[in-house]
């Protein structure tokens, strides 16, 4: 059974069934969308189920001819890394339709159709072993987002969109025309054009070539990630997207940008990777602390989420290119981490703005007392996301920290000092909103966390928990594949060694 | 002698039977005076049927490909065209119906119009002499002439029509100008004989001259800058099923002959003309999308997004290689479903005397008339390369052939130009489903024609978009039979 085919396009199917319901009664919408989400999820899990752990190859391989003049294949599959990310973002679209009940009001069936969608697109961008095939998924999950954004997102939601789309599109049509000269150069060495993933592997590239490509490839994802200074178009998404919106892109689209790095641009380019990697080390450093100060300072709480994402990110970016397996493995987890982390943060604002509509850090204070259970909820993801001991942010940033020290020192030092400042906005925004005395009368009414709420919170937070007391599990699923990935670094000239990457069936 | 005889006709049959379609439309038109108007688009569809049939069927059965002592090609390439040629004006017909009916228009002229001027553009792509090209040239543009002024009284309209009149008769002078000096050059004025000429000793002096004259008329006919100034106060004043039918119709037969005349016939002196085309197609891409950014009129808008299309597909002939010409014959195929499909949007939104075509007027359409958004975004999309559309996998070609050819600086330069355009494409998105209308919309009127021609084009370009494969074979033998 094409069980990883079947997971991909599962929820475009749901978004299809849901376009033909009625559009009363809304409650009915909600339920099917529900539905729809939770069908990917069990077939992520039985992709997990089928999942041989401790294997670097990609498994459960499935290929269609799809363009045969270009050499292009339908050809999808998992290894370590992408198992791990789709099921996260099988796991957390549930949990953003569920949130969206009661955030979003007008267009429902639009809506959770674009996220469905945008679900198919985010998961075919995991899978996908086919340079055009990850291409066109990777352009398929803009659309839906665009439209997220732009329809059920704040005052200046426009504005917001439009910026989202053309800095994605500036840095992806650039990979397209990357990705166009290896498929060129496939045909030139091996005398037919092709797109597969482990082609590309075996490419050979002099310096300058290497250089080139690499640049567009890094450029669409760091511009994704984002890594300073292309994080602009970050904080307006983020901020007027409606939470659902937020939580995905959070969650999950910025992990396209640290996947599309450990997937494509370093192990397609290596030497390339290994000139630029100080300064991508640089530059993630840089966004480690700016993205630390400029959240310390937002008046506005959903702002100061959004940036404490750049800093997060930051993180990974320096796992990935410390070139180290323990740092690299580290920032695999810390994918994971700040999807569930920062994905909580964004849902529990969402509720609280529900409640009060407005996102001032200045207009709470004392909700410990007034919601008792909602303060406990944002304590454990605030916790989680500044990488308290026992939650899942520690293990992934120690494991990022430990592993970069060995080759670079100076810039994890730099990267350490994140971690405090991390926790002092996050705490001091905990402080202002759950601590001292209710200084606004209209929070003394506000009503606690409800039962719907509870479902979409728990699995999250008991997830961040699970993770940071028990990682193992994940850490070797991920292992061998991040390992062959840093692999191709070691060696001296890439593509003379290819049986050695090549793909298990 | 009757073999030849025979010949001759079947290489002519497709574009002979759109002719006798228009022919027969007329005379039903001018003999029963109480005749149908649908009967007579019926007629015109039968007819555009009849001819992609007899085009499918030489497509299948070979036969001979020169006819008229070579004056005319019946190879895949013009096969090709007549098919292309023969949807777009189906599509044309069909969201014309309604618009007839409403607007009151004499139906047999307008009918026969666009079924002449079809037949002009199926033989521009069959034509191997350059006179003949011309002639079907001058055939198809004065039935356009004619129609871009239908709407008598429409000042718009006329001052359309005058201006595309008189600066196409211009582009024309040029064009006869350039097959002077090649006849001169060659003493022939048949594409074989000129190939052969240009393959012996290269582009002469005089033949020179000739190119960059051709060149201009070509350039006229399917608008690249700087010969471009005309479109947008044409495509915008024209009515806009005339509109679609310029854009995706002549375009199209402009391209054929274009690419017959200089991929085929001066293909072997590809050296001293590709400079000048990679000039005028970075050109043409950057001029139309910047200047489409600032447009509020939709169809404005369009007309210069047509022009930037025309850039694009030039990258192709720049490529001059076999996957650049496939790729330019794939790029109109997308291009004639897509943009046919956003004009048939616009004709859905306005009404007889009043065009609800400004970017204003498409506000909130998106959840008014779901369908109708669905339908205007999946072309704007197209318009704009996203996947998964005909639009993408065309500029995919495209693009792709350039860097093959060793233009990565203009397939860069062509990717940064489809950023611009992401904007004012999207902009129309944003219009659909994020802002409130401006001003009250007229109730959704039944127009099922034009629904079906919307509902095809938007059908073919998603379908395009995700099985291109079938589609590229046959560009790719179109341009194949070139050579």
């Amino acid at each position: 059974m094409p069980l990883v085919t079947l997971m991909v396009f599962a929820p475009l199917a749901g978004a299809a069934l849901l376009g033909l319901l009625p559009r009363e009664p809304v409650a009915g919408t909600r339920r099917a969308a529900l539905v729809f989400a939770l069908v990917p999820l069990l077939l992520a899990l039985g992709v997990l189920r089928a999942f041989r752990a401790g294997a670097a190859d990609f498994q459960l391989v499935e290929r269609v001819a799809w363009i045969p003049a270009w050499g292009i294949e339908y050809r999808v599959g998992v290894d370590g890394i992408s198992l791990l990310l789709v099921l996260l973002t099988a796991f957390l679209t549930p949990v953003v339709v569920l949130a969206s009940w009661g955030d979003i009001h007008r267009w429902d069936r639009e809506f959770y159709a674009s996220l469905l969608v945008l679900e198919t697109g985010m998961l075919g961008a995991f899978v996908a072993l086919d340079l055009f095939l990850f291409y066109v998924f990777w352009e398929l999950m803009l659309v839906p987002m665009f439209l997220v954004i732009g329809i059920w997102g704040g005052q200046r939601r426009i504005y917001a969109t439009l910026k989202f789309v053309l800095f994605t599109l500036a840095g992806s049509l650039l990979m397209l025309v990357a990705i166009l000269y290896g498929a060129w150069q496939v045909q030139a060495q091996t005398g037919a054009m092709s797109f597969a993933y482990e082609r590309f592997l075996a490419l050979r590239l002099s310096p300058r070539e290497q250089l080139w490509l690499f640049a567009a490839f890094a450029l669409a994802f760091a511009i994704k990630v984002p890594v300073f200074p292309l994080h602009t178009w970050l904080p307006d998404a983020h901020t007027e997207a409606p939470t659902g919106g937020s939580v995905i892109l959070a969650g999950i689209l910025l992990k396209m940008g640290t996947y599309g790095f450990l997937r494509f641009a370093i192990p397609l380019f290596p030497e390339a990777a290994r000139a630029a990697a100080p300064w991508l080390v640089g530059l993630a450093v840089i966004g480690i602390l700016y993205g630390a100060l400029v959240a310390a300072v937002q008046p506005d709480w959903k702002r100061l989420v959004a940036y404490s994402s750049v800093s997060h990110l930051g993180f990974v970016v320096l796992g990935l290119f410390a070139f180290e397996p323990t740092a690299a493995v580290g920032a695999v987890l810390q994918m994971l981490n700040h999807g569930l982390s920062t994905g909580a943060l964004f849902l529990l604002v969402g509720m609280i703005y529900e409640r009060r509509h407005t996102r001032e850090i200045a207009a709470y204070g004392g909700l410990w007392a007034v919601v008792p259970r909602f303060a406990v909820c944002l304590l454990v993801a605030m916790l989680a996301s500044v990488g308290l001991p026992g939650l899942n942010g520690f293990v992934g940033e120690f494991l990022i920290l430990l592993g970069a020290f060995r080759t670079r020192p100076v810039a994890t030092a730099w990267a350490t000092s994140g971690v405090i400042f991390a926790a002092l906005y996050l705490l001091w925004m905990y402080q202002r909103v759950a601590f001292g005395p209710v200084t606004h009368a209209e929070n003394r009414r506000l009503a606690d966390l409800g039962r719907r709420e509870l479902a979409v919170l728990v699995p999250v937070l008991g997830l961040c928990v699970a993770i940071g007391l028990y990682p193992a599990p994940l850490l070797r699923v991920a292992q061998p594949s991040v390992e062959r990935m840093l692999a191709r670094l070691a060696r001296p000239v890439a593509g003379v060694q290819v049986a050695a990457v090549g793909e298990g069936r | 002698m009757t073999a030849a005889f025979a010949g001759n006709w079947t290489v002519a049959l497709p574009g002979l039977l759109v002719a006798a379609a228009a022919m027969l439309v007329m005379l039903v038109d001018a003999g029963w005076p109480r005749a149908e108007q649908r009967g007579l688009a019926t007629l015109g569809l039968l007819g555009l049927a009849a001819a992609a049939g007899a085009a499918l069927w030489r497509w299948q059965v070979g036969g001979p490909t020169s006819g008229f002592m070579d004056a005319l090609r019946g190879d895949r390439y013009a096969l090709f065209f007549a098919l292309l040629v023969c949807a777009g004006a189906g599509l044309t017909l069909l969201m014309s119906i309604e618009y007839v009916e409403e607007q009151g228009l004499a139906a047999g002229e307008y009918y026969a119009l666009v079924l002449l001027s079809a037949a002009g553009m199926v033989f521009m792509a069959a034509a191997s002499d350059l006179l003949v090209i011309f002639l079907a040239l001058e055939i198809m543009s004065v039935a356009v002439y004619v129609l871009a002024g239908i709407l008598r009284s429409d000042v718009r309209g006329n001052e359309a029509a005058v201006k595309y009149f008189l600066l196409g008769a211009f582009a024309s002078a040029f064009l006869l100008y350039g097959i002077a000096f090649f006849y001169g050059a060659t003493g022939s004025t048949r594409l074989g004989a000129i190939a052969q000429a240009v393959g012996r000793g290269g582009l002469t002096p005089t033949m020179l001259v000739g190119t960059a004259l051709l060149l201009v008329g070509f350039g006229f006919k399917v608008a690249l800058v700087p010969f471009h100034v005309w479109t947008p106060d044409v495509y915008e004043g024209a009515p806009t099923a005339v509109t679609a039918f310029m854009a995706v119709g002549v375009k199209a037969a402009g391209f054929a002959a274009f690419a017959r005349v200089f991929a085929g016939a001066l293909g072997a002196a590809a050296p001293s003309w590709t400079g000048l085309l990679w000039v005028g197609a970075a050109l043409t891409m950057t001029v139309g999308n910047v200047t489409a950014v600032t447009q509020t009129n939709v169809k404005r808008m369009l007309a210069y997004s047509s022009i930037a299309h025309a850039g694009y597909a030039l990258v192709g002939l720049v490529a001059g290689s076999p996957a650049g010409g496939s790729a330019l014959l794939f790029y109109l195929v997308a291009y004639t479903a897509m943009n046919a499909g956003a004009f048939a949007v616009l004709l859905a939104l306005g009404r007889r005397g009043e065009p609800h075509e400004t970017l204003g007027d498409l506000a909130g359409v998106g959840f008014r008339q779901p369908l109708l958004g669905l339908a205007m975004t999946v072309f704007m999309l197209s318009l704009a390369g996203i996947p998964p559309t005909a639009g993408f996998v065309g500029k995919f070609y495209l693009f792709s052939a350039a860097v093959d050819a060793g233009y990565v600086g203009l397939a860069v330069i062509a990717v940064l130009n489809s950023l611009i355009s992401v904007y004012y494409y999207a902009g129309v998105v944003v219009q659909l489903y994020m802002r409130e209308a401006g001003r009250p919309a007229f109730p959704p009127v039944e127009r099922p024609a034009l629904a079906a021609a919307i509902g095809a084009a938007a059908i073919l370009t998603v379908l395009f978009g995700v099985f291109p494969a079938g589609a590229m074979e046959v560009a790719r033998a179109a341009f194949a039979s070139l050579r």
